[in-house]
């Protein structure tokens, strides 16, 4: 039978619908996959239990080798074998720096990057989309289900376009993408940075060939990325290279072939690893030539040697930090993320720098991954609402437009999203079968200050005095900020709907503009809606007085009584083509108060028709 | 009336509930739904409700509705692992057929 995963309380999917949802940490030298399972983010691991699968993909003649496969082929096959292909997404072959020391063969006819293999061309966007078919395939066999969603984090300095080529080589990998998230950003909801409030928090991301640092500020759940910097080839394997000079220059070894090079750095990589938990390590192993090479260091010549090295880290933080404007004391917790970052000296330096114990219980290497997964989770709606990760707000005010060409705004700006919101709305007219919904984005109070977004019309709506028409608004905006608004009428249950993306065409300026336009205009707008509320509800009461005065005036009211209503009618109906909202509030509470007296006898008589003809017990008091 | 759970899937409740860091135990229970009738529910618990019937295995406090109790009573909850999959599996006495995939099941 299945194996079934523990739901939060209600939440439970009904048999073949559970939402497997992943995170995937797409890396310039790996990658990983993990997911949430029973509440507990978990990464996934292939048939041969390893967690980082190599972003390496090797083009063979008839054959594909992605990951682990394809490792061997970096040494027979480079031209076909394309690593790091992060590092090409969304460039053009003129921003490639040392193109001529990459061993890829590139096509220099076309401006993008189109690299040459044995299987014909490939693009960075095809490359990346085979490891991230790579990994949704471990994915399906580990979880013995379909995927259907996926978060993939992006490094915060991503532009459009880069997030753009990540989402193109999802779509072709066949992965749902949710949404794309920052690393930074990913490490920090790992931690549960997330569920406080507000903070300032460093990411320090040392990852095999990469340096970044994000600072990133929490607002009321909201993760906003203040500033970013690092080092494009720092990691790492630069670690690694240190160790194998020792190696080189303690014991005299000059002229190294291929495989012994790549041998040097392999034990260089392990002596490194194990530096970290043992104060010193022997290395003992055999060159091609036959040569037995034994090997000490210990943690403090180690320390002493890479100084430089992490010295070079210190640097962007600095830069990042003054480009935030932020004090190192106004820092509230550092993120370790990346298997360099496990480096004790590294640990130390940072804990000095910011004189705090910087984050690092969970695997280092892991963290990104965990992250993407936990918002994967959520964005798949696995999660109760109270529990949603909000990552995202509404720039603007979404609402429709009401009588007399004002927006009534339905959510607000700065709502975090996803967010679902209702409104009832009623007639205006008598009889009134159709309404027409227009959909505004805007914080001003008329309609043409707005932004228009769509327009549709409820029809069929049964006949009924005005006022007593219910139809419900619902506004509702998912997690890829995509904005559907339907208008059912609640009586008949009669629903239309539509769907809009709020902020496509709309630029950062154009939204900053409708912004400081809307609190420049406050006062006037708060005018114009008092006047335009006014003259609705004078006009409405004229046109109940006028329709009872109709049918019952004669029988109910004496001529003078008739004169005096209709006078106050008048000179109500005047002044609504003025602007003056004090006079019109003042001339409709005349004319209700002067129908005060109509107004009881009318009910008086409809109580009376409703008892005629019914015996005392018949009726329902 | 029984429900019970084994070492091994208790260890692993445990630590999913320190992980969430609240909710008092685990509610079984059964959905009417599926492709075979009745589908199995495994949810946190965060309120026992009144009308909870409350068991008590391996430390883990399992709280189950009196309607989904008829048909589960007597079921045993472990933990396994199927390949690369692992997830708890309900062993209920009371089972007549199974959907395929054992999701669903009628009693």
């Amino acid at each position: 039978m299945a194996l079934l995963q523990i739901a939060e309380p209600g939440q439970s999917t009904l048999p073949h619908q559970h939402k497997l949802s992943i995170g995937i940490d797409l890396g310039t030298t790996n990658s990983l996959v993990a997911t949430v399972q029973s509440g507990l983010p978990t990464i996934l691991k292939d048939k041969d239990d390893h967690v980082l699968i190599p972003s390496v993909v090797h083009y063979g003649k008839n054959i594909t080798h992605v990951g682990h496969d394809a490792l061997p082929f970096l040494l027979t096959d480079a031209k076909n074998t394309i690593v790091s292909v992060k590092r090409f997404m969304g460039q053009s072959l003129n921003h490639i720096q040392y193109k001529d020391a990459l061993p890829y063969e590139f096509d220099e006819t076309s401006q993008d990057i189109q690299l040459k293999t044995e299987q014909g061309i490939k693009h960075p966007i095809e490359v990346s989309a085979d490891i991230l078919k790579k990994l949704k395939t471990m994915a399906e066999v580990s979880l013995c289900g379909e995927v259907t969603a996926a978060v993939i984090t992006v490094p915060a300095y991503f532009d459009d376009t880069q997030r753009q080529a990540t989402k193109d080589a999802a779509k072709l990998a066949g992965l749902n993408v949710l949404r794309l998230i920052n690393e930074p950003t990913a490490a920090a909801v790992a931690y549960g940075l997330d569920q406080k409030k507000e903070g300032t928090f460093i990411i320090y991301d040392l990852g095999g060939g990469t340096f970044d640092i994000s600072i990133l500020k929490l607002h009321q759940g909201v993760f906003e990325v203040l500033a970013t910097n690092g080092h494009p080839h720092l990691g790492g394997d630069d670690f690694d290279q240190a160790i194998a000079e020792m190696i080189k220059k303690t014991c005299s070894l000059n002229q190294l072939n291929h495989e012994d090079k790549r041998s040097l750095i392999m034990e260089a990589k392990k002596i490194k690893e194990s530096l970290s938990t043992h104060p010193d390590v022997t290395a003992k192993f055999t060159l091609s030539n036959g040569k037995d090479i034994v090997f000490t260091l210990n943690r403090d010549t180690f320390i002493l040697e890479t100084n430089d090295l992490v010295q070079k880290t210190i640097q962007p933080i600095k830069r990042a930090l003054s480009d935030a404007k932020l004090p190192i004391t106004s820092i509230d917790g550092v993120v370790m993320v990346g298997g360099a970052t496990r480096m004790p000296h590294i640990q130390s330096e940072i804990k000095t720098f910011f004189k705090q114990e910087p984050l690092n219980n969970l695997n280092p290497d892991e963290v990104v991954a965990l992250g993407a997964s936990r918002q994967a989770h959520t964005l798949a709606g696995n999660k109760s609402d109270q529990d949603l990760l909000l990552l995202d707000v509404t720039p603007l005010s979404l609402g429709i437009e009401t009588m007399g060409g004002l927006v009534e705004k339905i959510i607000h700006r700065n709502s975090t999203i996803p967010v679902a919101k209702a409104q009832e709305f009623t007639t205006f007219k008598d009889g009134q079968t159709a309404m027409s919904i227009h959909v505004l984005q805007g914080e001003r109070e008329r309609v043409s200050d707005c932004r228009s977004l769509a327009n549709f019309t409820l029809t069929d709506i049964p006949p009924m005095v005005a006022g007593s028409a219910k139809i419900r608004v619902a506004f509702q905006i998912d997690a890829d900020g995509l904005l559907s608004v339907s208008a059912r009428e609640l009586s008949t249950n009669k629903e239309t709907s539509v769907t809009v993306k709020p902020s496509y065409g709309l630029s950062e300026e154009q939204m900053i503009h409708m912004l400081t336009q809307s609190f420049e205009n406050a006062e006037e707008d708060k005018k114009i809606r008092a006047l335009s509320e006014a003259k609705i509800e004078g006009e409405q009461i004229i046109t109940a007085v006028q329709n009872a005065l109709h049918k019952d005036g004669k029988h109910l009211l004496t001529q003078d009584e008739i004169k005096d209503i209709q006078n106050a009618i008048y000179t109500l109906s005047s002044s609504l083509k003025e602007s003056d909202a004090d006079l019109i509030i003042g001339l409709t509470k005349n004319l209700n108060a002067l129908t005060e007296s109509f107004a009881s006898k009318l009910m008086d008589q409809s109580v009376g028709n409703a008892l005629k003809g019914k015996s005392i017990d018949k009726v329902n008091l | 009336m029984t429900i019970s759970i084994t070492a091994k899937a208790a260890e692993r409740v445990e630590k999913y509930l320190k992980n969430r860091g609240k909710g008092v135990g685990l509610r079984l229970g059964v959905k009417t739904t599926g492709c075979s009738g009745m589908a199995y529910t495994l949810e946190f618990v965060d309120d026992t409700l009144p009308e909870d019937q409350v068991f008590e295995s391996h430390g883990i406090k399992i709280m189950v509705d009196p309607k989904s109790l008829t048909y589960i009573d007597g079921t045993e909850l472990d933990f396994e692992k199927e390949g690369l999959n692992e997830g708890f599996k309900f062993n209920n006495p009371n089972v007549k057929a199974e959907c395929g995939c054992g999701e669903s099941f009628t009693v």
